[in-house]
């Protein structure tokens, strides 16, 4: 489990994690669920298109995902961000529909797409991985205040002079960002999975935004971590492990943050 | 060139006398029509974000169906109104919360939905169900279902009717709604019940992962360029409809279309008309706040 064949999953799986559990912070805090699982899955229709054009699937993926964030931020001026979000998921998927019914034999490829290659990571896909990585972490640890201001008080946020849309807009393009580099990994649900059960597990246990940031990042690693050993033991996918360790994280900070509710009252 | 000429140029010769065709466009219409109504109070609502995890969920139950080797549409319908279920006991009344406890339920069913699929093409080496699941195809509903299937839009678009008038008050106001004595949180329930069966229904036809389009697009652009929640549900199903009919016409011509000559997807069709659409009246009504804040005592008054 800890071969030279399983080292590059291991690096691989760490940076997705802390990416995941820094962007997820602000989605579970800003509501922007729907666009944490609308960006990862339409961007898939970028791979499929690239593919198609006989392109590298990063450069699908990265336009896609871009398209997407801008898309969103874009419609988001003059309509509602749920409805926004949903014709703009929903038209990048019926794009890659398009694409998809194209190429033939791409079934296994999409497949992959969705649930990730996690055990198939090559040396040259790690370092990509790690500077997108740092670039996105970096990237929110720069904006922390400001993002941080408009997520919780945007009215007062926006009377201090922090334009919300464009703190929307940026935290939407380190989403896409983020997203075109880890999709191929993890595959586009795990992502969804990995942003959201951890923060906001996270979240129920702490309000202090510092420390939930860091506990979102801890869940996010164990998430993975145990999910890849169950994974590697038991054949069956991680993307399952993901998820079901994720919810259960999840329903446990719940259970936490009620018990401790009560006995404080 | 006279007109049965120009007809025909545009709809290819056997459209109306196929069969697959003809069920198409049955069911096409009642899941359209379901969708629509019920995309109405979604959007109202803000709960697209749920509409949209429904049908995810509901591919889950089609793959674990597929993998029993039973009919998915049982399995499109056990799990999305057990998600349902289970999104209102965890759901926070706030908005945002009730989006990350959406969010929790559908990362955990995606999980159990890449599980299905892997012990799926274990035992079967179909590597394109896990494709037709996700996307569906129109053009290869089993007629032994369709029966079932138009009754159960059928009943999903009953209980959305009989419920509209508390729906819409609860949506909009939820105080008001209590102070009145009406069950807000049992109106919700049923509301997301009701919303998980027709999103199931549209999983089935346009693919699990599109169906939002037929639930969010047609309201969202009906909620657009009218006022009052009966018309809105009215030119909501028109464009519903029309889309879903001129989707499935185009896809029957696409048939030897370039590049690939094997048709593009209905999906691509429905969707792309249902989005141009919703662009044309954003664009051209630049006035319309960001966030309605609409008077819950006209809106009611208007039904």
């Amino acid at each position: 489990m800890f071969g030279p064949l399983m080292i590059n999953t291991w690096i691989a799986a760490t940076a997705v994690a802390v990416i995941a559990g820094v962007t997820g912070f602000f989605a579970v805090l800003r509501g922007a669920t729907f666009a944490a699982h609308a960006i990862p899955n339409g961007a898939f229709a970028g791979a499929a298109g690239a593919s198609l054009l006989g392109l590298n699937p990063f450069a699908g993926l990265a336009v896609f995902s871009l398209a997407g964030a801008l898309g969103i931020a874009g419609l988001s001026r003059r309509a509602r961000s749920d409805v926004a979000t949903a014709l703009t998921f929903v038209l990048m998927l019926g794009v890659g529909a398009l694409f998809v019914s194209w190429s033939s034999g791409y079934a296994q490829e999409a497949y992959s797409l969705l649930f990730g290659e996690v055990f198939g990571v090559s040396a040259d896909q790690v370092l990509p991985i790690l500077i997108l990585g740092a670039v996105c972490v970096a990237a929110i640890i720069v904006m922390f205040r400001p993002l941080m201001f408009s997520s919780a008080l945007p009215e007062v946020a926006e009377a201090r002079g922090v334009r919300a849309r464009r703190m929307e807009l940026a935290f939407l393009l380190v989403m896409a960002l983020a997203t075109s580099m880890t999709v191929p990994v993890v595959g586009a649900l795990l992502m969804f999975s990995l942003m959201i059960g951890p923060a906001a597990a996270a979240r129920s246990l702490t309000a202090r935004p510092a420390l939930a940031m860091a506990l979102s990042v801890a869940i996010a690693l164990v998430t993975v971590w145990a999910g890849i050993a169950i994974s590697y033991q038991s054949d069956w996918p991680l993307g399952f492990f993901v998820g079901v360790i994720g919810a259960a994280f999840f329903l446990a900070g719940r259970a936490i943050a009620a018990i401790s509710r009560s006995i404080r009252s | 060139m006279n007109i049965v000429s120009f007809l025909r140029y545009i709809v290819e010769p056997g459209f109306f006398g196929s069969g697959p065709v003809h069920i198409a466009l049955a069911v096409g219409t009642a899941v359209a029509v379901t969708s629509a109504v019920t995309g109405v109070f979604t959007v109202t609502r803000g709960q697209s974000f749920a509409g949209h995890s429904l049908a995810d969920i509901a591919t889950t139950g089609g793959s674990g169906a597929f993998l029993a080797g039973l009919n998915q549409f049982w399995g499109y319908l056990a799990f999305g109104a057990g998600a349902a279920a289970f999104m209102e006991m965890i759901g926070i009344q706030r908005r945002r919360g009730r989006d990350v406890a959406t969010g929790v339920v559908l990362g955990a069913a995606l999980g159990l939905a890449a599980l299905f699929l892997y012990l799926g093409t274990q035992y079967s080496t179909t590597t394109g169900a896990s494709f037709t699941i996700l996307f569906g195809s129109i053009f290869v509903i089993t007629p032994s279902t369709v029966p079932a299937l138009i009754v159960s839009a059928l009943l999903a678009l009953a209980t959305v009717i009989a419920l509209a008038r508390v729906l819409l008050l609860s949506s909009l106001s939820p105080d008001l709604a209590a102070a009145r004595g009406v069950p807000v949180r049992a109106v919700g329930a049923a509301f997301l019940m009701a919303l998980a069966v027709s999103v199931a229904l549209s999983a089935m036809v346009i693919g699990a992962v599109l169906s939002t389009a037929l639930l969010i697009g047609p309201a969202a652009t009906a909620l657009r360029v009218t006022k009052g929640p009966v018309r809105a549900a009215a030119v909501a199903a028109g464009i519903g409809v029309a889309a879903t009919w001129l989707g499935i016409l185009l896809a029957y011509d696409s048939y030897y279309w370039p590049p690939a000559g094997r048709g593009w997807p209905v999906s691509f069709f429905v969707v792309t008309l249902i989005v141009g659409g919703y662009l044309i009246t954003y664009l051209r009504r630049p006035v319309t706040p960001a966030e309605p804040a609409p008077d819950a005592e006209h809106a009611c008054s208007a039904l």
